[in-house]
């Protein structure tokens, strides 16, 4: 499977790991998590324009938090 | 004001904060800190003030101290993050202005820190100094689970998972509290309640309103001013005396739970604070520039 998917800005992008349908909401930004509902694989949006792809976000980092 | 929104993975928090800040009608731009490469011989920053919401630690405190080095107001301010990132330098700041703590005990070798646990009295709790969440946040109820918990952060952590802080479990109500700090007002507070002993709501602990007036936002502010102040969220437990214990604060909080069960606007309170201080610094820049004396090169010139 492909580790990039992509789709028309607003619609469903398929699931890097799975396939799946992930739902893109209207206000998608460059750095969101989308979580795939069959698989829950968290992916990362890299592009809205002209079409919103995502791949597999990476890992949470040790120094990762708030 | 030039703002720049410092981010790297866009929480709802970011999205919530690009809305009031675009409500506001602030130009701003977003800064990805993975696309940073910051040249120390060019200053290649244009910015006048950045609001600080990267999820990593290690960036965001490595670019805020380079960016205030180069005049880059920060909020919040690159010394609080070195305070807030690390919870052993947050113990010190706190102790020193007097919050009450959970008594704390830091080692740095498994020997004398399994000593300094049968001292605390059991049940005890590891965390790592660096880290968030409740992760790698690890309770140990005898001294068969504090070795094995030592051994494994001694074996297979990183150098900064071998800073053992070490605390005594506070037997809280089966909740904790969150107090939210803009500036000078403990703004709101939650409770986040659990079965679990760790009640973080990123662990499944539930929200609910808590007053914030009264000794939880007395406590919190006395906490916020402690690290430096700025925007800071302030965790609070309750101990079997009822007394109020800070156990962390954090610099780039998490509020998503919290606005509609405080009924608080927190990230336009947010955004206001970041702009109220970036409005500041560059007053203050202007007053300062009308006092500082001449140069002699320029009296020369003149003359």
């Amino acid at each position: 499977m492909s580790t990039t998917a992509t789709a028309p800005a607003h619609a469903a992008v398929p699931c890097t790991e799975c396939g799946g349908n992930v739902r893109v909401p209207s206000d998608v930004m460059v750095g969101e998590i989308l979580a795939c509902p069959d698989c829950g694989a968290e992916l990362e949006v890299q592009t809205v324009t002209p079409t919103v792809t995502v791949q597999l976000a990476p890992e949470v980092q040790e120094d990762w938090g708030e | 004001m030039k703002l720049a929104l410092l981010c790297s993975r866009i929480r709802v928090e970011e999205k919530l904060l690009i809305a009031e800040l675009d409500r506001r009608g602030v130009a701003y731009d977003r800064i990805d800190d993975g696309e940073l490469a910051l040249r120390f011989d060019r200053r290649n920053f244009e910015y006048d003030t950045v609001f600080e919401r990267s999820i990593s630690f290690g960036r965001t405190l490595y670019t805020l101290q380079t960016l205030e080095s180069w005049g880059v107001r920060c909020v919040n301010a690159a010394n609080v993050v070195a305070t807030c990132g690390d919870k052993a330098l947050t113990h010190i700041a706190l102790e020193r202005a007097g919050v009450p703590l959970p008594k704390t005990a830091l080692a740095f070798t498994p020997e004398s820190a399994l000593a300094a646990i049968e001292e605390l009295g059991y049940p005890a709790v590891i965390k790592p100094v660096v880290g968030s969440w409740g992760r790698m946040v690890a309770r140990v109820n005898d001294r068969d689970a504090a070795e094995a918990v030592l051994e494994d952060r001694a074996t297979l952590g990183s150098w900064q998972q071998q800073i053992f802080y070490i605390q005594e479990l506070i037997r809280k109500p089966g909740r904790d509290i969150r107090a939210f700090v803009v500036g000078d007002e403990p703004i709101c507070a939650i409770y986040r309640t659990s079965d679990h002993w760790i009640t973080n709501t990123a662990r499944g602990g539930k929200a609910s309103n808590c007053p914030v007036n009264g000794a939880v936002g007395e406590i919190a502010l006395q906490a916020a001013k402690a690290v430096g102040g700025g925007i800071l969220a302030v965790d609070l437990v309750e101990d079997h005396d009822g007394r109020l214990l800070v156990i962390e604060v954090n610099h780039t909080m998490e509020f998503r739970n919290s606005i509609d069960t405080t009924g608080v606007n927190i990230p336009g309170r947010m955004v206001d604070y970041v702009i109220e201080n970036a409005e500041l610094r560059i007053e203050n820049v202007q007053s300062d520039s009308t006092v500082l004396p001449e140069s002699p090169w320029t009296l020369e010139a003149r003359a």
